[in-house]
């Protein structure tokens, strides 16, 4: 993308505080990005005072002092978008992870330039359009196969329009001309994108498919849609990572976009090492080769992390531009508010709530605004969903990032101390959590799984609901004092929670739950509770029905790939030992 | 080398320095007194015309005449192997009255972000000797765990038992230890030094103080300069470190103190809102490098003020840490020691690091069943304070037995106690049997069957008739 640059390119460094360089001497606009001194550590303005540039420097800064070289590159912070993103892992500002290492070893050092993609790599490219078709932005001129899983849709950039006249087939880099348009403009495998832009589409399409996630308390509880947005608060230990790592590995997406902003630097790793390994359920094959990970880890520069989110976001709009569905998941949002809280600090903002920046809010909206369905500039349908992790201080959610992420989100997973406290995991408090795509999601669901669902799902949480009255009352009386029936629908409910909404992330069957299987494992415990109370009808005391033989066999069920006959055994036994055969 | 006298004003541990030559950021600077005693600092704020340094070692007797010189260099430590044996204060120098470390290499204390492509995640079990740690919060080589403890509780007793009995199944390595201390108490430091010399422990020691009447700026240098020692041992000598850091509040009070003089916006109460980030730059200098022999396991302690876990320190090293070991007062009270309470204690790396052909096959499934049976025990002890004892099952009074038990004969060991992983196991073994046998659900056949000590004796019977 060509854009003007204004006045002066090259001034000098009037002051220096940690990540923030007060620069004068040349102009430049705000979020243009400027390198800083002689090794050209990378920055962005993010406020101008007078004849000076506030300029955020996206690595450690020491050394640098007044007077020394500070250039304007004249363009926004971009990225470079085209085959070869998935696969790789990134920093916050798309440099390559691995180049970064072959370049300094195995720590970070400053002024490292590499490129987002392989510009020497060769990709195949079979043209779809040909000489003499008019083309506007985001138009599909053609594919190259850029994994096994994924492939890649060579786009027409949003800005670029006019009349093919020339259009090539064959092996190419990302730099080599693979056409022309008779404007001149020289078409390339990749183009340039600047983070902080929406990619531009053509209309937002209500999010009527869900993400299934083989979670079954988000996919059956609280489910989310394809281009919806979704938060998962909680504390440490409650086991945020593990939700968003499953989401990754387990969502239905075509496309998974990883951003670890501000998180432990083992963590990551433990994704860079599982994720090569791990084969993705539908094709078989390695669940990297669909993936894209940014990574910008706590201890990496913090203004570098406050730009992750946005360089994750643009790569996830790049591939819904193709017509895919994206999934991203950041963790943690807290950090990049954090990061956001630092720079506002040091540029003396006036502080809004607990210090955080007045425009927390809005930055959040906007980024969380950029998920959607959308129809795209070439005429596909493609989504990006959006789940954040966010780390409450305290594991107190009246926090000013949770607060303002729960107003604008859809989804909220609400991660709760006390059942993490007592390995229940994962660790989402049924009632506090809430979905609000649950209405518009429930005709898919009645439609491609049963009609039943909706009724299922509906019945189950009324029974956690009254459970949860109930044991207030257990508080203070003990069980006993119950009636009969509440104290069936409580053993009810203790089915639901330790066998329906508990699930093992590291138990090789049960960490993944098909949708079929959640209906009938709904289904399953549905026939309990008609079981107990026609037990109940026909004498038996509530001694029997808890501890009913084959209770066990029931709960281990879902642990088998074969569960159904398992299920449907455990299901007789416990109705032959309650109501005698053939009942 | 310019130097100047134009402090303009000192606040606090803040020098404002002005008409100087530019100066690089975080540069280490040199203040000579009138009485010829020099103080270290480093840049903090560097424009043109006027600088502000930050003093490590305070700025009494700082006036407008002393001179400031600017290094042109930025704070680094002079590493050498022979800093093994050595006392260094908390900025580095040696402090044992034994002749200054001839350096190999001076290397920034700053630190460098490992490459998280570079890592490669830890695996390798520590056999501490401490059941509670062993059994229910491994320790991993290359992780940092800390100790969540409280003022008048034993973390550093429990600290030293670890750098005392930590070592690598199989291997024979030992650890070599670094120790940092921060702000804690004359009394305390001697503690620790009494016990390295006894144990010989000092040997493969470089020990770092900063005690609490020595600058409280100088802490914020002290786990920086202590790192950079663990890099340099692990990274050229492949040695495997361990990092006892004690005690991070005080780091954190200093960093709030150092805030506060710079009149930053704070955050949570009173603390900087970089504060995440500063003790993650420490914490997160620990670690596995893919190809490098040398380990990085960090044992950071903090003491939370009013023994309160949501307070900013604790919480924020929390997020950043791989798990947490929670002291508990009431176990103290108990005179149970360790009082470590297991419930809100956790390892987040154990689960790669236990089970067969690490620590033995039924680990994992036993840690599940002795945590379950445990929290199952506490919590019926809240009942019985409302309905007693008499108001339980038979079955519930075995669980509350077993949380008696478990307590006090499986948590319960002596500071020079070193048990084996298979003693922490067997015993956690002979508490589970206390349970019915249906009870423990969370546990395959197989391994009842193998472990169970019922079984063991049947086993036992039968090998004995055989013969």
């Amino acid at each position: 993308m060509e854009v003007e640059t204004v006045g002066e390119k090259v001034g000098e460094v009037y002051r220096v505080s940690g990540p923030l360089v007060v620069a004068e001497g040349f102009k430049a606009r705000m979020y243009d990005v400027c390198k800083v001194g002689e090794e050209g550590l990378l920055g962005e303005v993010v406020g101008l005072a007078g004849d000076r540039l506030l300029v955020q420097v996206y690595e450690d800064t020491s050394g640098i002092k007044p007077g020394d070289k500070v250039e304007g590159t004249g363009m926004p912070l971009s990225i470079d978008l085209g085959p070869g993103i998935m696969r790789s892992i990134y920093d916050g500002i798309q440099r390559p992870l691995p180049v970064m290492k072959e370049i300094a070893g195995d720590f970070i050092t400053r002024g490292i330039e590499a490129d987002g993609i392989d510009m020497k790599a060769k990709w195949e490219f079979n043209p779809v359009l040909k000489k003499g078709d008019n083309v506007k932005g985001g138009e599909i001129l053609g594919t190259v196969q850029e994994t096994e899983i994924i492939e890649h849709k060579i786009l027409v950039p949003p800005d670029v329009s006019g009349t093919i006249t020339d259009l090539y087939s064959g092996s190419f880099t990302v730099q080599d001309t693979i056409g022309v348009l008779d404007n001149g403009t020289e078409l390339r495998l990749y183009h340039r994108w600047p983070v902080r832009i929406p990619r531009p589409y053509v209309e937002k399409l209500p999010p009527v498919i869900p993400l299934m996630t083989g979670q079954r308390i988000f996919d059956t509880l609280f489910p989310m849609a394809k281009g919806g947005t979704g938060a998962i608060p909680g504390g440490f230990g409650t086991g945020k990572t593990v939700t968003q790592h499953q989401l990754a590995r387990w969502s239905d997406s075509n496309v998974i976009v990883y951003v670890g902003c501000g998180e432990r630097g083992n963590e990551m790793t433990e994704v860079l090492e599982e994720f090569p390994e791990l084969l993705d359920p539908k094709t078989g094959k390695p669940l990297m080769e669909r993936a894209t990970l940014v990574a910008n880890t706590s201890n990496m520069p913090v203004a570098a992390r406050e730009a992750s989110v946005y360089t994750g976001m643009t790569i996830a709009e790049y591939y819904r531009d193709m017509g895919y569905d994206v999934a991203v998941q950041a963790d943690s949002t807290s950090r990049w508010a954090e990061a956001m809280r630092e720079m506002s600090g040091r540029l003396e903002e006036m502080p809004g709530e607990e210090g955080y920046p007045a425009y927390l809010a809005s930055r959040l909206a906007e980024f969380y605004e950029r998920a959607g369905r959308v129809k795209t500039l070439g005429g596909q349908i493609g989504s990006v969903s959006v789940v954040g992790a966010v780390s409450p201080p305290g594991g107190d959610f009246s926090e000013p990032v949770t607060q303002n992420t729960l107003r604008i989100v859809k989804v909220f997973w609400a991660l709760d101390t006390k059942l993490a406290a007592r390995r229940h995991f994962p660790a989402i408090n049924w009632l506090q959590s809430y979905s609000l795509y649950a209405e518009t999601l429930a005709e898919w669901f009645r439609e491609n799984v049963s009609p039943e669902w909706t009724e299922l799902r509906t019945w189950m949480m009324e029974v956690l609901q009254e459970e949860a009255n109930l044991m207030e009352i257990v508080m203070l009386v003990g069980k006993d004092a119950l009636p009969e029936v509440q104290r069936i629908l409580l053993e009810v409910a203790r089915y639901i929670r330790e066998v329906y909404l508990s699930q093992y992330a590291y138990h090789e069957v049960d960490t993944y739950c098909s949708t079929q299987k959640q209906y009938d494992m709904m289904k399953a415990i549905k026939e309990l509770d008609d079981i107990f109370h026609k037990a109940l009808d026909a004498g038996k005391t509530i001694d029997e029905i808890e501890n009913v033989e084959g209770r066990e066999d029931f709960a281990r069920a879902k642990f088998s790939e074969d569960y159904k006959p398992l299920l449907d055994e455990a299901v007789n036994k416990i109705r032959n030992a309650l109501l005698g055969g053939g009942a | 080398m310019k130097e100047y006298k134009t402090i303009t004003k000192v606040a606090g541990p803040l020098i404002f320095v002005e008409k100087t030559e530019p100066v690089g950021f975080g540069e280490l600077v040199m203040v000579t007194l009138p009485d010829g005693t020099v103080r270290r600092g480093q840049v903090l704020d560097s424009a043109k015309g006027m600088v502000v340094v930050q003093s490590f070692e305070g700025t009494r007797g700082i006036d407008t005449s002393s001179v400031v010189r600017f290094t042109g260099d930025i704070v680094k430590l002079a590493c050498s192997k022979d800093m093994l044996g050595r006392i260094l204060s908390g900025s580095g120098d040696p402090i044992d009255g034994g002749p200054k470390i001839v350096p190999e290499d001076r290397i920034p204390v700053i630190g460098a972000a490992i490459n998280p492509y570079a890592r490669t995640y830890p695996r390798e079990f520590i056999q501490t000797g401490i059941s509670a740690i062993d059994g229910m919060n491994t320790l991993i080589r290359g992780q940092k765990l800390p100790i969540f403890s409280g003022s008048g509780l034993p973390h550093n007793d429990i600290a030293l038992q670890i750098a005392r009995q930590a070592k690598v199944l199989g291997t024979g390595e030992e650890f070599a230890v670094i120790f940092a201390a921060m702000g804690i108490t004359h009394e305390e430091a001697y503690q620790f030094m009494k016990d390295f010399e006894r144990t010989g422990a000092l040997e493969r020691a470089v020990v770092f103080l900063n005690l609490a009447n020595d600058p409280a700026i100088e802490r914020l240098l002290t786990p920086k300069m202590a790192l950079t020692a663990a890099e340099f041992l692990a990274y050229e000598y492949d040695l495997h470190i361990l990092v006892i850091l004690t005690d991070f509040t005080n780091y954190c009070e200093a960093l709030r103190e150092m805030s506060a003089a710079r009149e930053e916006v704070p955050g949570r109460r009173g603390y900087p809102g970089y504060m995440y980030t500063d003790l993650a730059t420490n914490y997160e200098r620990a670690g596995r490098i893919r190809g490098r022999k040398g380990t990085i396991t960090q044992f950071p302690v903090l003491s939370m003020p009013a023994d309160d876990i949501t307070h900013p320190i604790p919480d924020l090293t929390g997020y950043i840490t791989e798990g947490q070991i929670v002291l508990s007062r009431e176990l103290h009270a108990k005179g149970i020691y360790p009082p470590i309470n297991v419930l809100p204690s956790l390892s987040r790396l154990m689960k790669e690091g236990i089970g067969e052909g690490m620590t033995r096959d039924d680990h994992p499934q036993w840690n599940d069943q002795m945590y379950a049976a445990y929290a199952e025990g506490v919590d019926l002890r809240g009942l019985v304070a409302i309905v007693g004892e008499e108001a339980l099952s038979e079955k519930d009074r075995r669980f509350l037995r077993f949380a008696d038990e478990f307590e006090r004969r499986w948590l319960q060991q002596d500071r020079y106690e070193d048990r084996t992983i298979d003693q922490t196991l067997d015993l956690g073994w002979e508490l589970l049997s206390m349970l019915p046998e249906a009870e423990l659900v969370k546990i395959e056949t197989k391994f009842i069957e193998k472990y169970h000590p019922a079984y063991r004796k049947k086993g036992a019977e039968a090998a004995e008739e055989a013969a």
